[in-house]
Formats: structure tokens, sequence, C-alpha cells
């Protein structure tokens, strides 16, 4: 069975994560947070760019970019999670049938509104006629299209592949999810957010590159045996819950939260823990910026403090776990190593 | 090369063991056989949704209404499933019962469901009101994707792997692709595969606006189709690894012996002229299935009733098959085009003409399209079928094919 790296790693997100050279964290508050946008007419024709909602252009720019640096010209795959979809031009298609009746309208919203617009418009971008599939189940659509690449690499069906995850905010329907947070007392406590992080993923090894050792996800875990299954996942990987360097964790600040300080609990105190949504905000495909934030330590040679939830003793960071979940459902495992 | 005569030793592929469908033709899939055999469609107007189209569309609509649907499924008064996860749960319940499956932790199951309407059944009545009026708030959690294919495995309790693919029209096929791969290669023992998909005031509109709507029933493959009938459906299929039919003696239905996703790269809604992502997914099937392009039996074909569509198909078959196509037919003119659920509705169908060693007709077609010149099987026919090749394509080019075989 093949192995599985990851070439390069790119993100659009509410921070200045875009940005080749490096970037600082910078806290963001409110109840939504947009990302930060780069210059898409770099990545993107004017004419396309016209049409394009904001997470179609963060997709096709994020997922140029990863192909550039990982220096490739088509991919054997384009794999895309996406959890709310493309949902600017879902909501603009459903205001004007309702404003208008169901007349008088066009077809650009309805359109673009599909799930697969992203993957779409990248396969379209290049020209690229390959293996192309979308994923669009919550807080496990990342998860999916990731286990999919690695379903691909291991099985040799492929040798390149470009997998990402985008979510974009939209003007209605989040802001009513965000609503129903509000009303209870232990909802989601950080913004609602958007972003894309792509990657490209190969089964050729590179010299200090990342390797993805593997990838699984749960429907339904009960908070008591959730480090029952994170041993399972570790054993089955041939590692124990002491040849982990760091923790890379999805808290959101909600009641569920308690899935990860259960877990935190099975894990020496003095390894790192990360807690990312707090930089990104939290979307279903948040998770893939908590990917591109594990590549960005092993990128990085010295990792500032204000990365760490906790204080760890141990600094050098070699094999690394990352953990999500969504309201206590959609669980998901990555394993990381540095090679 | 795809053409040539010499028989190739078939791949042995994946066991199909169960199957469970809802379409306009049938609540269950005796009734869908049924219908097939006798060349009964189910096209007809639009009863459930209150649209201003109504009048000028015809619909593959299930008869059901929301609240029998809840009946039947004994779900609490007090839910929040949207039409897509009712059908979709209907139809998963018929398929577990049908592979005789017993859901039990000790076995990796999987479920991988395909949509593209999800919540929006739900989402587009009560859109204007989310913010205001507590008693529609229950919905806002179901409008994504995955809101539904969570809601079905619970009831199964699956706790496994769940996902959901959406790719628009050729979704279900890449949900059945994706496990049957993960079969293969181990990582599940079992999975439930498929999609589901409702009628919604969203879609409708949105292909109204793309003028691919016929007034008439559609007519597939004809010189003269108006365009497509949309229509609701709902189908899964239980694939099993070898190793574990083996051990509980399970009759295999067929087996899912190719598979080939491809992509156009054309045109965000229109396929290209020379139907390239069609012939990239029919040629991988090929490839993957090890079989030559003259063992096929019979072409399930996507064959919507577009103008666009139905030439670009048979450019591509033409293309695979040269001279020699086999016997091939549409039935979206029994079900309407059934979006994200049509590469499920249509396996179960590929499945059934393998059962029934018969070819479903292409209803409704009187003139062959000038340019190819090819005629589908207009009345149902007996013939021996050892291979079935399912085509499913999809906005954003997304193409996909499925070889299904005599078990």
């Amino acid at each position: 069975m093949k192995k599985c790296y990851i070439h390069s790693a790119v993100s659009i997100s509410a921070q200045h994560s875009f940005e080749s050279s490096g970037f600082e964290l910078h806290s963001i508050s409110g109840k939504k947070v947009e990302a930060i946008h780069p210059n898409y007419k770099e990545f993107i024709s004017p004419i396309a760019l016209r049409r394009m909602a904001t997470g179609v252009k963060m997709g096709v720019a994020a997922a140029t970019k990863a192909l550039q640096i990982a220096n490739l010209e088509q991919p054997d795959a384009i794999l895309t999670g996406t959890g709310m979809g493309c949902i600017e031009d879902t909501e603009k298609f459903l205001n004007a049938i309702i404003a208008n009746e169901e007349e008088f309208l066009t077809p650009t919203a309805f359109i673009q509104s599909t799930h697969n617009t992203v993957g779409a418009q990248i396969a379209l971008s290049l020209k690229c006629k390959t293996y192309n599939n979308t994923y669009v189940h919550g807080a496990l659509s990342f998860e999916s299209a990731l286990m999919d690449a690695q379903l691909m690499l291991q099985q040799n069906e492929a040798t390149n592949i470009l997998v990402g995850g985008v979510d974009e905010l939209g003007a209605e329907i989040i802001d009513a999810v965000r609503l129903m947070e509000d009303k209870t007392s232990d909802g989601i406590n950080l913004p609602f957010g958007e972003g894309a992080s792509f990657f490209v993923l190969s089964s050729e090894m590179k010299n200090e590159g990342i390797e993805l050792i593997d990838v699984q996800s749960f429907s339904a875990i009960s908070t008591e045996t959730i480090h029952e299954k994170i041993q399972e996942f570790l054993n089955l990987n041939e590692l124990s819950f002491l040849d982990i360097d760091g923790l890379v964790l999805g808290n959101n600040g909600d009641a569920f939260d308690t899935y990860y300080d259960n877990l935190i609990a099975h894990f020496p105190e003095t390894i790192p823990n990360i807690c990312y949504k707090q930089w990104s905000g939290e979307f279903y495909t948040a998770s893939a910026f908590g990917l591109f934030v594990a590549s960005e330590i092993f990128r990085k040679n010295e990792i500032p403090q204000n990365w760490f939830k906790n204080k760890p003793s141990k600094s050098e960071m070699k094999t690394l776990l990352l953990y999500n979940q969504f309201k206590g459902r959609d669980h998901s495992f990555i394993l990381l190593r540095r090679c | 090369m795809t053409h040539t005569g010499r028989n190739k030793i078939q791949n042995k592929g994946v066991a199909i063991t169960g199957m469970g469908i809802i379409s306009a033709i049938g609540n269950n899939l005796d009734e869908n056989r049924i219908s097939l055999l006798s060349s009964t469609s189910g096209i007809g107007d639009l009863k459930h949704i209150h649209s201003k189209q109504a009048s000028q569309i015809k619909v593959g609509e299930i008869d059901f209404t929301n609240e029998q649907l809840i009946e039947i499924l004994e779900l609490p008064k007090e839910n929040n499933f949207t039409r897509t996860a009712l059908l979709g749960l209907i139809a998963a319940k018929e398929a577990v019962a049908n592979a005789n499956l017993t859901i039990d932790k000790s076995i990796r199951t999987g479920f991988i469901s395909a949509t593209s309407v999800g919540g929006m059944d739900m989402t587009e009545r009560h859109f204007k009101e989310f913010q205001t009026t507590s008693e529609t708030q229950k919905y806002i959690a179901s409008h994504h994707l995955g809101d539904g294919t969570q809601k079905i495995a619970d009831e199964l309790g699956i706790t496994d792997f769940v996902t959901t693919i959406s790719t628009a029209c050729s979704s279900a096929a890449n949900a059945i692709m994706l496990g049957a791969r993960l079969i293969k290669s181990g990582k599940l023992d079992r999975v439930i595969v498929g999609g589901t998909d409702s009628l919604s005031k969203f879609t409708i509109n949105g292909f109204k606006t793309l003028m691919i709507l016929s007034d008439e029933a559609c007519t597939p493959f004809d010189a003269n189709r108006k365009g497509l009938n949309l229509g609701e459906a709902a189908a899964y299929l239980v694939l099993e690894s070898d190793e574990f039919v083996e051990k509980h003696d399970k009759k295999v239905l067929a087996r899912l012996s190719g598979y080939g996703n491809a992509n156009d790269a054309f045109h965000q809604t229109a396929s290209s002229e020379t139907g390239e992502g069609a012939f990239l997914a029919m040629q991988k099937a090929l490839e993957v299935a090890n079989l030559s392009a003259s063992q096929i039996d019979y072409i399930n074909a996507h064959g919507t009733a577009t103008p666009n569509n139905d030439l670009s198909e048979s450019v591509a078959i033409q293309r695979i098959f040269y001279n020699s196509i086999p016997d091939f037919s549409s039935t979206k003119a029994f079900t309407g085009h059934t979006l994200a659920a049509a590469g499920a509705i249509e396996a179960v169908f590929s499945v059934l003409a393998i059962q029934e060693q018969s070819i479903f007709p292409n209803l409704n077609f009187k003139t062959k399209i000038p340019e190819t010149g090819l005629i589908p099987t207009t009345v149902l026919k007996h013939k021996h079928i050892e291979h079935v090749l399912s085509n499913s394509f999809g906005f954003g080019g997304n193409c996909s094919t499925l070889i299904f075989s005599k078990a």
C-alpha cells in the first residue's frame, strides 16, 4: 500500500494565511468574520471573476496556488469538501423566486448554486478531465475528501491529488444558524467564519515533507468512549498516546468541548495543545484550516507561544494528532508525521 | 482501445446484496419492477408543490404527502425531517430489509448518500420566517445536505463511516463508486449507498430558467425532444465484501464490476459536442471492469431528453461502441429526472434488468436524432443480459458510469 504525503498547503481564512512569507496570528471577534481576501486577479481572469461568488473565488485561488507550490500542472483528481455549499448564490436565487413570485428569473445564480461549483470551476480553469468529486457532509465534508484522496493514493488510482475544503458565509441562512446558537447559553462561543484551504497530496515522498499517516471519521461517538476510539485509531497505525507530540483541536467554546477535554486527559500534559478555530472562526470546513495550521507547525522552526492553549514543556513536534467534532457528532481523526 | 471485439475476463467486482427504492413508478422494489415491465410511466401533473410553473411542466412525483411518509415511518409527529430525508429513509430501510442486514457495531458498516436538494424543500417554505417564527426554526438545522444523511444513518443505527456526496445529477453514481472502492480496499465490510432528492420550487424554477423543462411527457433520444421532466425519488443498494458474503452465505443479486468518473471540463451546465466527459467515464468503467465494449448487453442511458444531453451522450456512445451499439434506453420517461438520486434509481433498474433478463423500454420515442441516427429500444425486450452500463452526468461537467454484471 502506497503512502500519502502533503506537498503543499494553502489557506484563505480570517488570518493573513494566504501570504507566502508567513503570517502573524491575530484574534477575531463578533458574530461573523469574513475571510481576508487576496488579490484574486492574480489567479482568475476578470471576466470569470465577475460572476464568481466568494466561495468559488476563494476555492479557485487557493487551489491554483496549492498547485503552483507543488509544481503540479494537472492533478489526477480534484476532491472538494463543502458543508453549506454555494450559499450566496443559493440565497440569491431563493430571494429572486420569493420576491418575483417565480417570474422573471435568470439562470446564473441557480447554475452557480450547486454544491459542486467550486470543484467544477477548478476543473474548468485547468481543463482537467480526471476524477472529480464533492463531499457535503457537514463537519466531515473536508475529511471525506481527504479520506478519498488517501484511498486513491494507497490503491494506486492516482499519484497527485488536489484536495480542499471551502465554505462561504452568505447573508441569511448562516445568520439564522447563528441566531439559534445565541439562543442557548452554551452554544458556539466563536464567530462564524469562512475560508478555503487546499492541499496537494501525493504518493511521492519529498525531502522534509509531511506524511498523512491516516484519517478516519465516525458519525457518532459518546464522550465516554472517545479516548477508546482514538486508542483504536492510534493502535491501527502502530502508535500509542505517548507517541503523539502535539494535539490540534477543533474547540469552539460550546458544551461539546468536553470531548476535547476528555481526550486531552489521556495525553501527557507536556505536549502542546493547539485550538485553531479561535483564529478561523467556526464553519463546516474549518478543519481544513486546522490541517493548514498543522502543516505550518511542521514548516516553522519555532512556534510562537500564542499558538498554544496550554504551557507545554515539549517543543519538538514530529507526530501530530488532529481531532475535530461538531455538536458531539461527525468526529474526525487525522495523523500527521514530519518525514 | 475499448472497441475490440475480443472478450475479456471480467473483474469480479463488488457484491450487491440488497436494494430499496421509492419513485414515481412505485413505493417499493416490486412496484417499480411491475411498472417497468408493464411500461407504466409515473409522469403527471405537479400536486404537492404550489408553483406558478405547475401548468407548464410535467413531473415524476411520489403520491405520498410528507404526513403520510411520517406515518409510514412511524416517526414522532414533532420532527424536522425534510422530504428528501423521508424519501431516503423509506428506500434505505427497504434496502436493509432486502439484504437481510442486522446493523451490528462489530461489523464495519458505512452509509453514503447523495443529494442535491437536501433540506431545500423546507428552507424555501420558511426562508423568510427563520429569524422570526419559532415553529419554523427547527428547519434551519435541516437545510444542509448532510443532515438528511445523518438522520437516515441514525434511524438505521449506523455510527461508523457516514458521508454525503453532491455532484449534481451524477451524485448517486459517485456515492455508489466510493462505496465500492471502500469495500475493495477493505476499509468497510459493508456499505449502504445511493441517493435521495425531493422536488422543490428551487429546482423547478432553476431548470425553468435554463429552458430545459418540457410541458409534455419527456421523449428521450427523440429528434423533437423538448426537454426534461423533473422527478423525485430515493434508492439505495447494499454492497458487501466477498469475505462477508461467503461467511454468511448471502445471496448476491448482481455485482458492481466497473465504475468511472471524469470531468467534461467544458462548461458549467452544458455538455461538450464530443461528449468527452461521458466518453472518458464509460472508457474508465470498462477498464475497471476489464470488459470490452462488445460485452455490454444494455446501456441504461442518462437520456434526460434535453437537446444538449441526448446528442452529446449519443456521440459519446458512438465513440465507445462504433457501429455495434448495444440495446439502450433511458428510463427517465418513467420516473422523470430525479437529479442526485438518478444514479441510484438507475442502478436499481440495471440490476432489475439483469434479474428480469429484460431491457426496459425508452418510452415516447418516435424519430431518431438526425446527427447520430441512434434508435433506442422502445418496447420491453427479453434477451440474455450479462453486463449493463449505466450513465449519469451532471452540471459542472461531472460524468460517471457504472457497470453491473450478472452474479
